[in-house]
Protein backbone atom coordinates (compact mmCIF):
# COMPACT_ATOMS: atom_id res chain seq x y z
CA UNK A 1 0.00 0.00 0.00
CA UNK A 2 1.54 3.30 -0.98
CA UNK A 3 1.43 6.65 0.74
CA UNK A 4 -0.18 8.49 -2.15
CA UNK A 5 -3.27 6.49 -1.34
CA UNK A 6 -3.82 8.37 1.90
CA UNK A 7 -6.73 10.67 2.39
CA UNK A 8 -6.85 14.12 3.86
CA UNK A 9 -8.23 14.93 7.25
CA UNK A 10 -11.34 16.84 6.37
CA UNK A 11 -14.37 16.74 8.58
CA UNK A 12 -16.67 17.79 5.77
CA UNK A 13 -15.72 14.98 3.46
CA UNK A 14 -17.23 11.80 4.79
CA UNK A 15 -16.37 9.67 1.77
CA UNK A 16 -12.66 10.28 2.44
CA UNK A 17 -13.03 9.58 6.14
CA UNK A 18 -14.67 6.28 5.39
CA UNK A 19 -11.67 5.39 3.23
CA UNK A 20 -9.51 5.75 6.35
CA UNK A 21 -11.98 3.67 8.33
CA UNK A 22 -11.79 0.93 5.70
CA UNK A 23 -8.00 0.89 5.73
CA UNK A 24 -7.83 0.76 9.51
CA UNK A 25 -10.40 -2.04 9.58
CA UNK A 26 -8.40 -3.97 6.98
CA UNK A 27 -5.24 -3.55 9.06
CA UNK A 28 -6.96 -4.74 12.23
CA UNK A 29 -8.51 -7.73 10.46
CA UNK A 30 -5.21 -8.82 8.94
CA UNK A 31 -3.27 -8.45 12.20
CA UNK A 32 -6.00 -10.31 14.08
CA UNK A 33 -6.17 -13.16 11.56
CA UNK A 34 -2.39 -13.43 11.68
CA UNK A 35 -2.66 -13.95 15.43
CA UNK A 36 -0.71 -10.84 16.42
CA UNK A 37 -3.48 -8.96 18.23
CA UNK A 38 -6.76 -9.64 20.04
CA UNK A 39 -9.60 -7.20 19.20
CA UNK A 40 -10.89 -7.53 22.79
CA UNK A 41 -7.51 -6.31 24.02
CA UNK A 42 -7.85 -3.29 21.73
CA UNK A 43 -11.31 -2.60 23.25
CA UNK A 44 -9.76 -2.70 26.73
CA UNK A 45 -6.89 -0.38 25.79
CA UNK A 46 -9.26 2.16 24.24
CA UNK A 47 -11.52 2.00 27.30
CA UNK A 48 -8.59 2.56 29.66
CA UNK A 49 -7.59 5.76 27.85
CA UNK A 50 -11.19 6.94 27.61
CA UNK A 51 -12.05 6.36 31.26
CA UNK A 52 -9.05 5.85 33.56
CA UNK A 53 -5.85 7.40 32.30
CA UNK A 54 -6.02 11.16 32.14
CA UNK A 55 -4.84 14.43 33.68
CA UNK A 56 -6.67 13.74 36.96
CA UNK A 57 -3.78 11.39 37.74
CA UNK A 58 -1.26 14.16 37.30
CA UNK A 59 -3.43 16.64 39.23
CA UNK A 60 -3.41 14.30 42.23
CA UNK A 61 0.39 14.18 42.09
CA UNK A 62 0.63 17.98 41.99
CA UNK A 63 -1.88 18.48 44.82
CA UNK A 64 0.05 16.03 46.98
CA UNK A 65 3.30 17.87 46.26
CA UNK A 66 1.63 21.16 47.25
CA UNK A 67 0.61 19.80 50.65
CA UNK A 68 3.41 17.39 51.54
CA UNK A 69 6.96 18.84 51.47
CA UNK A 70 8.61 15.42 51.84
CA UNK A 71 6.62 14.10 48.85
CA UNK A 72 7.50 17.19 46.84
CA UNK A 73 11.20 16.69 47.55
CA UNK A 74 10.93 13.02 46.58
CA UNK A 75 9.01 13.93 43.41
CA UNK A 76 11.66 16.38 42.24
CA UNK A 77 14.40 13.90 43.13
CA UNK A 78 12.86 10.90 41.32
CA UNK A 79 9.32 11.31 40.00
CA UNK A 80 9.00 7.67 38.95
CA UNK A 81 9.69 6.45 42.48
CA UNK A 82 7.60 9.13 44.16
CA UNK A 83 4.52 8.53 42.00
CA UNK A 84 4.86 4.76 42.58
CA UNK A 85 4.25 5.39 46.30
CA UNK A 86 0.76 6.72 45.47
CA UNK A 87 -1.13 3.46 45.18
CA UNK A 88 -4.20 4.88 43.46
CA UNK A 89 -2.27 6.15 40.43
CA UNK A 90 -1.39 3.80 37.61
CA UNK A 91 2.25 2.81 37.65
CA UNK A 92 4.54 4.96 35.56
CA UNK A 93 7.48 3.88 33.45
CA UNK A 94 11.03 4.35 34.59
CA UNK A 95 11.66 7.77 33.17
CA UNK A 96 9.30 10.37 34.62
CA UNK A 97 10.84 13.73 35.59
CA UNK A 98 9.01 16.51 37.48
CA UNK A 99 10.19 20.09 36.98
CA UNK A 100 9.19 22.88 39.33
CA UNK A 101 7.89 26.31 38.43
CA UNK A 102 9.09 29.11 40.71
CA UNK A 103 8.64 32.88 40.67
CA UNK A 104 11.95 33.02 38.76
CA UNK A 105 11.47 30.16 36.26
CA UNK A 106 8.56 28.86 34.20
CA UNK A 107 8.87 25.43 32.57
CA UNK A 108 7.22 24.32 29.33
CA UNK A 109 7.32 20.87 27.74
CA UNK A 110 7.30 20.02 24.02
CA UNK A 111 8.32 17.25 21.66
CA UNK A 112 9.60 18.92 18.49
CA UNK A 113 10.36 15.60 16.73
CA UNK A 114 7.10 13.73 17.33
CA UNK A 115 4.61 13.74 20.23
CA UNK A 116 6.33 12.40 23.37
CA UNK A 117 4.10 13.11 26.37
CA UNK A 118 3.70 11.65 29.88
CA UNK A 119 0.67 9.46 29.06
CA UNK A 120 0.55 7.78 32.44
CA UNK A 121 0.00 11.00 34.36
CA UNK A 122 -1.69 13.20 31.73
CA UNK A 123 -3.45 10.74 29.42
CA UNK A 124 -3.34 11.11 25.64
CA UNK A 125 -1.91 14.39 24.36
CA UNK A 126 -4.33 16.97 22.96
CA UNK A 127 -4.19 17.70 19.23
CA UNK A 128 -2.50 21.07 19.70
CA UNK A 129 0.42 19.43 21.51
CA UNK A 130 1.04 17.21 18.46
CA UNK A 131 0.50 20.01 15.94
CA UNK A 132 3.08 21.78 13.78
CA UNK A 133 2.37 25.24 15.27
CA UNK A 134 3.20 24.08 18.81
CA UNK A 135 6.10 21.81 17.93
CA UNK A 136 7.77 24.45 15.74
CA UNK A 137 7.34 27.51 17.96
CA UNK A 138 7.63 26.27 21.55
CA UNK A 139 11.44 26.13 21.48
CA UNK A 140 11.89 29.46 19.69
CA UNK A 141 9.04 31.72 20.78
CA UNK A 142 7.53 30.24 23.95
CA UNK A 143 6.10 33.61 25.02
CA UNK A 144 4.25 33.81 21.72
CA UNK A 145 2.89 30.33 22.33
CA UNK A 146 1.86 31.29 25.85
CA UNK A 147 0.05 34.30 24.39
CA UNK A 148 -1.98 31.89 22.22
CA UNK A 149 -3.07 30.33 25.51
CA UNK A 150 -3.85 33.71 27.06
CA UNK A 151 -0.89 33.53 29.43
CA UNK A 152 1.49 36.48 29.89
CA UNK A 153 4.49 36.11 32.20
CA UNK A 154 6.71 38.93 33.47
CA UNK A 155 9.58 39.68 31.07
CA UNK A 156 12.12 38.84 33.74
CA UNK A 157 10.70 35.35 34.28
CA UNK A 158 13.14 32.84 32.90
CA UNK A 159 11.44 30.43 30.50
CA UNK A 160 12.83 26.94 30.30
CA UNK A 161 11.60 24.73 27.48
CA UNK A 162 12.14 20.96 27.75
CA UNK A 163 12.27 19.22 24.37
CA UNK A 164 11.37 15.55 24.97
CA UNK A 165 13.85 14.05 22.52
CA UNK A 166 14.34 10.73 24.36
CA UNK A 167 12.22 8.44 26.55
CA UNK A 168 12.35 10.75 29.57
CA UNK A 169 8.92 12.30 30.16
CA UNK A 170 8.27 15.59 31.88
CA UNK A 171 5.50 16.88 34.11
CA UNK A 172 5.52 20.49 35.28
CA UNK A 173 4.89 21.13 38.96
CA UNK A 174 3.09 24.50 38.82
CA UNK A 175 3.11 27.04 41.65
CA UNK A 176 0.39 26.64 44.25
CA UNK A 177 -2.11 29.50 43.90
CA UNK A 178 -2.25 32.03 46.71
CA UNK A 179 -5.31 31.96 48.93
CA UNK A 180 -5.45 28.17 49.20
CA UNK A 181 -4.04 27.82 52.73
CA UNK A 182 -5.65 24.91 54.54
CA UNK A 183 -7.18 23.41 51.39
CA UNK A 184 -7.35 19.63 51.11
CA UNK A 185 -5.54 17.70 48.40
CA UNK A 186 -8.87 16.98 46.70
CA UNK A 187 -9.78 20.69 46.66
CA UNK A 188 -6.35 21.64 45.35
CA UNK A 189 -6.44 18.98 42.62
CA UNK A 190 -9.49 20.77 41.19
CA UNK A 191 -7.28 23.79 40.49
CA UNK A 192 -4.67 21.79 38.55
CA UNK A 193 -5.35 21.96 34.82
CA UNK A 194 -3.77 19.72 32.22
CA UNK A 195 -2.14 22.71 30.54
CA UNK A 196 -0.58 23.82 33.84
CA UNK A 197 1.26 20.48 33.94
CA UNK A 198 2.53 20.97 30.36
CA UNK A 199 3.52 24.55 31.06
CA UNK A 200 1.17 26.25 28.59
CA UNK A 201 -1.18 27.30 31.35
CA UNK A 202 -1.36 28.20 35.03
CA UNK A 203 -3.49 26.57 37.72
CA UNK A 204 -6.99 27.96 38.28
CA UNK A 205 -7.28 30.67 40.90
CA UNK A 206 -9.43 29.87 43.93
CA UNK A 207 -12.98 31.00 43.29
CA UNK A 208 -12.64 30.87 39.49
CA UNK A 209 -14.08 28.08 37.43
CA UNK B 1 17.14 12.20 8.67
CA UNK B 2 16.58 15.88 7.92
CA UNK B 3 12.84 15.40 7.50
CA UNK B 4 9.70 17.46 7.85
CA UNK B 5 9.11 15.93 11.29
CA UNK B 6 12.07 17.91 12.69
CA UNK B 7 10.04 21.08 13.21
CA UNK B 8 11.70 22.87 16.09
CA UNK B 9 12.26 26.53 15.16
CA UNK B 10 10.41 26.52 11.84
CA UNK B 11 8.25 29.55 11.08
CA UNK B 12 4.93 29.91 9.32
CA UNK B 13 2.71 27.26 10.89
CA UNK B 14 0.57 29.88 12.59
CA UNK B 15 -1.19 30.04 15.94
CA UNK B 16 -1.66 27.14 18.32
CA UNK B 17 -5.35 26.26 18.08
CA UNK B 18 -6.84 24.77 21.23
CA UNK B 19 -9.99 22.66 21.13
CA UNK B 20 -12.03 23.03 24.32
CA UNK B 21 -13.17 19.79 26.00
CA UNK B 22 -11.34 17.70 23.45
CA UNK B 23 -12.31 14.00 23.59
CA UNK B 24 -9.58 11.29 23.71
CA UNK B 25 -10.61 10.25 20.18
CA UNK B 26 -12.61 12.10 17.54
CA UNK B 27 -13.40 8.99 15.52
CA UNK B 28 -13.67 5.38 16.59
CA UNK B 29 -10.91 4.27 14.19
CA UNK B 30 -8.44 6.56 15.98
CA UNK B 31 -8.77 4.49 19.15
CA UNK B 32 -8.27 1.28 17.15
CA UNK B 33 -5.07 2.69 15.64
CA UNK B 34 -3.70 3.78 19.03
CA UNK B 35 -4.55 0.43 20.60
CA UNK B 36 -3.07 -1.55 17.68
CA UNK B 37 0.16 0.37 18.05
CA UNK B 38 0.29 -0.43 21.77
CA UNK B 39 -0.52 -4.09 21.21
CA UNK B 40 1.96 -4.55 18.36
CA UNK B 41 4.67 -2.79 20.35
CA UNK B 42 4.03 -5.08 23.29
CA UNK B 43 4.06 -8.11 21.00
CA UNK B 44 7.59 -7.22 19.93
CA UNK B 45 6.61 -6.56 16.31
CA UNK B 46 8.70 -3.39 16.27
CA UNK B 47 10.16 -0.79 18.59
CA UNK B 48 8.80 2.70 19.16
CA UNK B 49 11.71 4.12 17.15
CA UNK B 50 10.67 2.02 14.16
CA UNK B 51 7.23 3.60 14.46
CA UNK B 52 8.77 7.08 14.59
CA UNK B 53 11.15 6.40 11.71
CA UNK B 54 8.32 5.11 9.53
CA UNK B 55 6.42 8.37 10.11
CA UNK B 56 9.52 10.44 9.36
CA UNK B 57 9.81 8.72 5.98
CA UNK B 58 6.31 9.74 4.90
CA UNK B 59 6.50 12.28 2.07
CA UNK B 60 6.51 15.81 3.57
CA UNK B 61 3.19 16.78 2.02
CA UNK B 62 1.56 13.66 3.43
CA UNK B 63 3.17 14.21 6.84
CA UNK B 64 1.70 17.72 6.99
CA UNK B 65 -1.73 16.85 5.55
CA UNK B 66 -2.50 13.64 7.41
CA UNK B 67 -4.10 13.77 10.83
CA UNK B 68 -2.15 12.43 13.80
CA UNK B 69 -3.66 8.95 13.84
CA UNK B 70 -3.63 8.75 10.05
CA UNK B 71 0.16 9.13 10.30
CA UNK B 72 0.23 6.35 12.86
CA UNK B 73 -1.82 4.10 10.58
CA UNK B 74 0.37 4.80 7.54
CA UNK B 75 3.50 4.12 9.59
CA UNK B 76 2.00 0.91 10.93
CA UNK B 77 1.15 -0.33 7.44
CA UNK B 78 4.72 0.39 6.42
CA UNK B 79 6.21 -1.44 9.40
CA UNK B 80 3.90 -4.41 8.97
CA UNK B 81 5.02 -4.82 5.36
CA UNK B 82 8.71 -3.93 5.82
CA UNK B 83 9.09 -6.31 8.73
CA UNK B 84 7.43 -9.14 6.84
CA UNK B 85 4.47 -9.40 9.22
CA UNK B 86 1.91 -9.14 6.41
CA UNK B 87 2.00 -8.48 2.69
CA UNK B 88 0.77 -5.39 0.91
CA UNK B 89 -1.55 -7.77 -0.95
CA UNK B 90 -3.11 -8.83 2.36
CA UNK B 91 -3.67 -5.24 3.50
CA UNK B 92 -5.24 -4.57 0.10
CA UNK B 93 -7.45 -7.67 0.40
CA UNK B 94 -8.41 -6.87 3.99
CA UNK B 95 -7.72 -10.47 5.02
CA UNK B 96 -4.75 -12.66 5.83
CA UNK B 97 -3.79 -14.78 2.83
CA UNK B 98 -0.94 -16.61 4.61
CA UNK B 99 -0.25 -17.69 8.20
CA UNK B 100 1.33 -15.16 10.55
CA UNK B 101 4.86 -15.12 11.92
CA UNK B 102 5.45 -15.97 15.53
CA UNK B 103 5.89 -12.92 17.78
CA UNK B 104 7.39 -13.01 21.29
CA UNK B 105 4.24 -11.96 23.19
CA UNK B 106 0.57 -11.13 22.80
CA UNK B 107 -1.33 -8.36 24.56
CA UNK B 108 -4.34 -9.78 26.44
CA UNK B 109 -7.44 -7.80 27.54
CA UNK B 110 -6.47 -8.12 31.24
CA UNK B 111 -3.20 -6.28 30.60
CA UNK B 112 -5.07 -3.06 29.85
CA UNK B 113 -5.62 -2.67 33.60
CA UNK B 114 -1.97 -1.77 33.95
CA UNK B 115 -0.72 0.06 30.89
CA UNK B 116 2.83 0.81 31.92
CA UNK B 117 5.62 1.67 29.54
CA UNK B 118 8.61 -0.59 29.42
CA UNK B 119 11.99 0.51 30.72
CA UNK B 120 14.55 1.93 28.33
CA UNK B 121 17.43 1.53 30.78
CA UNK B 122 20.17 -0.79 29.54
CA UNK B 123 23.43 -1.89 31.18
CA UNK B 124 26.27 0.56 30.52
CA UNK B 125 29.08 -0.57 28.22
CA UNK B 126 31.45 2.07 29.65
CA UNK B 127 31.51 4.85 32.22
CA UNK B 128 29.70 8.13 31.57
CA UNK B 129 31.91 10.60 29.74
CA UNK B 130 30.18 13.71 31.12
CA UNK B 131 28.83 14.94 34.44
CA UNK B 132 26.46 17.78 35.35
CA UNK B 133 28.13 21.15 34.83
CA UNK B 134 30.33 19.99 31.95
CA UNK B 135 30.38 22.19 28.87
CA UNK B 136 29.71 20.33 25.63
CA UNK B 137 29.10 20.99 21.96
CA UNK B 138 26.54 18.99 20.01
CA UNK B 139 27.81 17.37 16.86
CA UNK B 140 27.07 18.58 13.36
CA UNK B 141 25.55 15.37 12.02
CA UNK B 142 23.02 14.76 9.25
CA UNK B 143 22.40 11.02 9.14
CA UNK B 144 20.02 9.79 6.45
CA UNK B 145 18.51 7.50 9.08
CA UNK B 146 16.65 8.07 12.36
CA UNK B 147 18.22 10.36 14.96
CA UNK B 148 16.90 12.18 18.02
CA UNK B 149 19.26 15.13 17.76
CA UNK B 150 17.06 17.89 16.33
CA UNK B 151 18.49 20.18 13.65
CA UNK B 152 18.09 23.36 15.68
CA UNK B 153 20.34 21.92 18.39
CA UNK B 154 23.21 20.66 16.21
CA UNK B 155 26.67 22.23 16.47
CA UNK B 156 25.60 24.27 19.51
CA UNK B 157 27.34 24.94 22.82
CA UNK B 158 25.48 23.74 25.91
CA UNK B 159 25.87 22.51 29.45
CA UNK B 160 25.15 19.08 30.89
CA UNK B 161 22.45 19.51 33.52
CA UNK B 162 21.38 15.95 34.39
CA UNK B 163 22.45 12.42 33.66
CA UNK B 164 19.57 9.96 33.22
CA UNK B 165 21.57 6.73 33.17
CA UNK B 166 22.24 4.49 30.21
CA UNK B 167 19.46 3.94 27.66
CA UNK B 168 18.93 2.05 24.44
CA UNK B 169 20.06 4.24 21.53
CA UNK B 170 17.26 5.15 19.08
CA UNK B 171 19.64 5.85 16.18
CA UNK B 172 20.82 2.23 16.34
CA UNK B 173 17.48 0.64 17.19
CA UNK B 174 15.65 2.24 14.24
CA UNK B 175 18.36 1.01 11.87
CA UNK B 176 18.05 -2.55 13.24
CA UNK B 177 21.54 -2.37 14.75
CA UNK B 178 20.48 -3.38 18.26
CA UNK B 179 20.15 -1.51 21.57
CA UNK B 180 23.72 -0.14 21.55
CA UNK B 181 23.19 1.43 25.03
CA UNK B 182 24.35 5.02 25.52
CA UNK B 183 24.39 7.52 28.38
CA UNK B 184 21.56 10.02 28.24
CA UNK B 185 21.85 13.62 29.44
CA UNK B 186 19.77 16.75 29.69
CA UNK B 187 21.76 19.42 27.84
CA UNK B 188 20.66 23.02 28.27
CA UNK B 189 21.28 25.83 25.78
CA UNK B 190 20.97 29.60 26.08
CA UNK B 191 18.28 30.84 23.71
CA UNK B 192 20.74 33.22 22.05
CA UNK B 193 23.10 30.35 21.24
CA UNK B 194 20.24 28.67 19.36
CA UNK B 195 18.42 31.61 17.80
CA UNK B 196 20.93 34.44 17.70
CA UNK B 197 21.08 37.87 19.34
CA UNK B 198 17.37 38.60 18.81
CA UNK B 199 16.33 35.64 20.95
CA UNK B 200 14.42 36.21 24.18
CA UNK B 201 17.31 36.73 26.65
CA UNK B 202 15.32 34.94 29.36
CA UNK B 203 14.97 31.71 27.31
CA UNK B 204 16.78 28.44 27.87
CA UNK B 205 15.99 25.25 25.99
CA UNK B 206 17.06 21.71 26.81
CA UNK B 207 17.18 18.53 24.80
CA UNK B 208 17.68 14.97 25.94
CA UNK B 209 20.98 14.06 24.29
CA UNK B 210 22.65 10.69 23.96
CA UNK B 211 26.39 10.67 24.52
CA UNK B 212 27.32 10.06 20.84
CA UNK B 213 25.68 13.41 20.02
CA UNK B 214 28.14 15.31 22.22
CA UNK B 215 31.75 16.51 22.13
CA UNK B 216 33.58 17.98 25.13
CA UNK B 217 34.71 21.61 24.90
Amino acid sequence: MSDHHHDHHNDNDHSELSETQLRVRALETVLTEKGYIDPKALDAIVEAYETKIGPRNGAAVVAKAWTDPAFKAALLEDATKAVATLGHISRVGDHLVAVENTPATHNMVVCTLCSCYPWEVLGLPPIWYKSAPYRSRAVKDPRGVLADFGVALPKATQIRVWDSTAETRFIVLPMRPAGTEGWSEAQLAELVTRDSMIGTGLPREPGSK
Amino acid sequence: MDGIHDMGGMDGFGKVEVEQNEPPFHEKWEGRVMAMQRAMGYAGAWHIDHARYAQERLAPNIYLDASYYQKWALAMERNVVERGLAGADELEAGHALRPGKSLPRKFTPEMAANLTRGSYFRPAQAGARFKPGDRVRTKNIHPLTHTRLPRYARDKAGVIERCHGCHMFPDSVASNLGDNPQWLYTVVFDGRDLWGPDSDPALTVSIEAFEPYLDPV
